[in-house]
């Protein structure tokens, strides 16, 4: 209770602790530095006198109080999205067996069975618990129907394409940074101000990134015009999509955006499946047509479509919208400077007695660095470069901006397409209102997002540690 | 001629006597391609999500990304055409209908469902069934710098049988659509503000959490997540100012309006260019035939009929503008009444 109340006045305190119309929050505050203070003393003062066994406590404190928060935080999630913990409740299952029993001594037709199947199909609809098929289903309404498949697919792609960018772009700059200091005044005062920018920019919160990104990569200061009418489009196709007077699509293929095609009697149409199909264009004069056939291929001479493209994966457009690319270069400028500094360190710790012996050899310094440097240096770039993966695929600020989708049926087919992430999944999965008492709701699907996400970058982690394990050789 | 003028008279008929999911046998329609861009609302994201699930069973090659950007920020998309429908859990401003205008955007007002808002209390609260929107105003309302109004700090304050316990109070987000809500009906016209002593989350379920654990606690949020948390919370009975009766909330009472002034409708806006399109007129189409059961689906209070006939209409015919919004000498003036009052072809601005 105590605690309750210094943790209620501490958490309102930026708000009203400082109006002395509520004394008594003003109070609990005053008690919890009060309180504080005695700690902090406690401490100090037995550190005093007995300095050693103090230090040794305090580590162990502190070191076995991380571990025990992490595993109550781990236990929990486990908890909750596992399955397994969360069978049916027993009242279901025995409610559903009574109903079983009642059911066949009924004859089918009777009102009261009736009303038993009713209630059965509801009780089997609660009985249901969330599984591993949640992995390849789509977000939908129902925590039992929901399932992550698009926004896993839609987190791999951002973070490979991540990865495509960030490599060369952080590992390219470090060498520079490291490897060609340049002996020109001017030029070391520049690479100086660099080296000062990346370190600031390492601490910048990713949403501001996000902002950046949508400004940049997603809008590209509004010069190329929007995403719905770009300025450069490469490898799509586009079509013009009818329905017809018997519910059947239809498309013409165009030869952009905004061409509407000529309807004319007896033209040539394709259906999904890429056959061939004459029109039949029922002009002002036309009987409408009665038979099915004739109706499947009836369009009307005013019948209005619509614009579908087909990209290619490779497809692309300047602007690039809210797309898969757009987000992979945001969350590389968000994860740029770590890489960068990172792989700066991994160069340092290479021993200058190797280069000057791959100098004193009379290699030029792109020689020492392709054959001696880099080589040495790569399992340490590898632990920077995975680390940063692993930042990337948990972050949500930035690609709350570009892409801000939560419910998507499919993962991204191209670079230019729409998408969700786990993380952003699991953001909107963990706000929606749920009910404690069913051992389903959304929480659970969201700790089971939780688990997959733990799980990839548990992946990474292994691959990475793995690859410098191979790649670790004795340095001098 | 002769052969066609009865074709057409039945066709015509036909129309206007069937709803078109009977009209269509909707086989045909799974080859329906294209991506349907959603953003706007977190409120009314559930319902469209739930659109989107059921129209795959139909469509499953249509794409249909559905944004949580909030009310404000799906308009500013669809302002710009970027987006084809937006989700929005208040009318459209007339800055933004303007801009649509300046852009050549032409929307397609659609109501899609009832959300109630909750005043809720902690299960221990015995004292507090119902409160006024006189009440409400103490409770939330900050003093006014000319202290004739003094807000109430303990539930005492209120009401003299009730206990001297400090009111503590519990809010969602100030960029949440549910205070702009809440605060319009409790702020109104007058020149006060919102208390800002309040604890704000944007999280509902911190609400929840919060007005279920502490002692004197009220606030605010969505009914759905008052349903959902029925055995930790108490709701207030509202005094239907009106007829001066306690209303409860329930689905009921959001439906017939009598749980007033704390109930309002949901929408979506479609772009009218877009709704030429196949695929948009079918998914809209398909929402406005199951909106009552979608908006259930997502514990929320699906329109009357006669509304959501309405809507249908709308979309056919694609009248396009806003209903809440009357030019009054060229000066904008927001349309006053009930939605089945309002939502009428005359009400229109284009």
């Amino acid at each position: 209770m105590a605690v309750n109340l210094l943790l209620g006045s501490w958490v309102s305190l930026p708000i009203d602790g400082l109006s002395f119309e509520r004394l008594d929050s003003l109070l609990y505050t005053f008690f919890g530095f009060v309180a504080l203070g005695l700690f902090v003393g406690l401490v100090f003062g037995a550190w005093s006198v007995f300095p050693n066994t103090s230090f040794w406590l305090l580590c162990v404190v502190t070191s076995a109080s991380s571990v025990v928060i992490l595993l109550i935080l781990l236990l929990s999630i486990f908890y909750r999205g596992i399955p397994a913990f969360n069978p049916p409740k027993d009242d279901i299952v025995a409610e559903l067996s009574e109903i079983d029993t009642k059911l066949s001594a009924l004859a089918a037709d009777s009102s009261e069975a009736q009303e038993l199947t009713a209630r059965q199909t509801e009780l089997q609809e609660l009985e249901q618990v969330i599984d591993t098929s949640f992995l390849n289903k789509a977000p939908a309404p129902g925590a039992r129907e929901a399932g992550i498949g698009p926004a896993l697919l839609g987190s791999i792609w951002v973070c490979v394409g991540c990865a495509v960018f960030f490599l060369p772009l952080g590992v390219g700059t470090a060498i520079f940074l490291e490897e060609f200091k340049p002996r020109n005044k001017i030029l070391r005062w520049f690479t100086d101000m660099l080296q000062l920018n990346i370190n600031n920019l390492a601490g910048v919160p990713s949403i501001v990134y996000g902002i950046l990104g949508m400004t940049v990569f997603a809008t590209m200061f509004g010069l190329f015009g929007t995403s719905k009418d770009p300025f450069i489009e490469l490898g799509t196709e586009f079509k013009r999509q009818y329905v017809t007077e018997g519910m059947q699509v239809v498309f013409i293929p165009t030869d952009s955006r905004d061409e509407e095609p000529e309807l004319s009697d007896g033209m040539t149409a394709f259906k999904s499946d890429g056959s061939e199909v004459k029109l039949n264009i029922i002009g002002d004069d036309d009987d409408f047509p009665e038979d099915d056939a004739t109706l499947n291929v009836s369009l009307f001479g005013d019948a209005e479509g619509g614009v579908v493209a087909d990209n290619a994966w490779y497809s692309f457009r300047l602007p690039l919208g809210r797309s898969v690319l757009a987000a992979s270069l945001t969350l590389m400028l968000v994860i740029l400077p770590v890489v960068i500094i990172s792989t700066q360190e991994a160069l340092r710790a290479v021993p200058m007695s190797l280069r000057q012996g791959a100098q004193g050899l009379g290699c030029t310094p792109w020689q020492t660095v392709r054959n001696v440097t880099l080589p040495a240096a790569i399992p340490g770039i590898m632990t920077g470069c995975i680390l940063s993966m692993s930042r990337a695929i948990g972050e949500a600020a930035p690609i709350l901006m570009i892409s801000g989708i939560v419910a998507i049926s499919m993962g991204p087919q191209h670079l230019m397409d729409d998408f969700s992430i786990l993380p952003l999944q699991i953001f909107y999965w963990a706000a929606l209102p749920v009910n404690d008492a069913d051992p389903h709701n959304f929480q659970h699907v969201a700790a089971g997002a939780i688990i997959v996400l733990l799980l990839v970058l548990f992946a990474f982690n292994s691959v990475a540690i793995l690859l410098r394990q191979l790649a670790q050789k004795q340095l001098s | 001629m002769k052969k066609i003028l009865p074709v057409f008279v039945l066709a015509v008929i036909a129309c206007f006597l069937t709803t078109p999911t009977s009209v269509l046998s909707q086989d045909g329609l799974k080859d329906l391609e294209g991506t349907i861009v959603v953003d706007g609302s977190s409120t009314v994201a559930p319902i469209t999500i739930a659109a989107d699930a059921g129209f795959r069973k139909i469509a499953p090659k249509v794409k249909v990304p559905v944004g949580i950007s909030g009310t404000g920020g799906g308009f500013k998309r669809f302002t710009k055409g970027e987006t084809d429908i937006s989700d929005a859990s208040r009318p459209i401003k007339y800055a933004e209908f303007e801009k649509c205008k300046a852009n050549d955007v032409a929307l397609i007002e659609i109501p899609v469902a009832y959300y109630g808002l909750t005043i809720a209390v902690g299960k221990s609260n015995d004292f507090v069934e119902q409160l006024t929107v006189d009440q409400l105003k103490k409770i939330f309302l900050a003093d006014k710098k000319d202290k004739s109004f003094v807000n109430a700090k303990t539930w005492k304050d209120l009401d003299d049988a009730w206990p001297a316990k400090q009111i503590k109070i519990f809010s969602p987000g100030t960029d949440s659509g549910t205070f702009d809500y809440f605060k319009e009906v409790v702020v109104g016209k007058s020149e006060s503000s919102m208390r800002e002593d309040m604890s704000v989350s944007e999280d509902d379920q911190v609400l929840v959490q919060g007005i279920a654990n502490t002692e004197g606690a009220i606030g605010f949020f969505g009914a759905s997540y008052y349903f959902a948390n029925q055995d930790k919370l108490k709701g207030v009975k509202i005094v239907n100012p009106e007829t001066g009766k306690p209303v409860e909330v329930s689905a009921e009472n959001i439906e017939s309006g009598a749980y007033a002034p704390f109930s309002r409708p949901l929408f979506i806006y479609v772009n009218a260019k877009s709704a030429r399109r196949p695929e948009v007129k079918v998914f809209v189409n398909y929402y406005l035939d199951n909106a009552t059961e979608l908006a259930s689906k997502v514990k929320y209070v699906g329109l009357p009929k006669e509304i959501n006939d309405a809507a249908k209409a709308h979309f056919k015919k694609r009248k396009t503008g806003t209903h809440f919004w009357v030019l009054k000498d060229g000066e904008p003036a927001k349309r006053e009444g009930s939605l089945s009052e309002t939502y009428t072809v005359d009400n229109l601005l284009k």
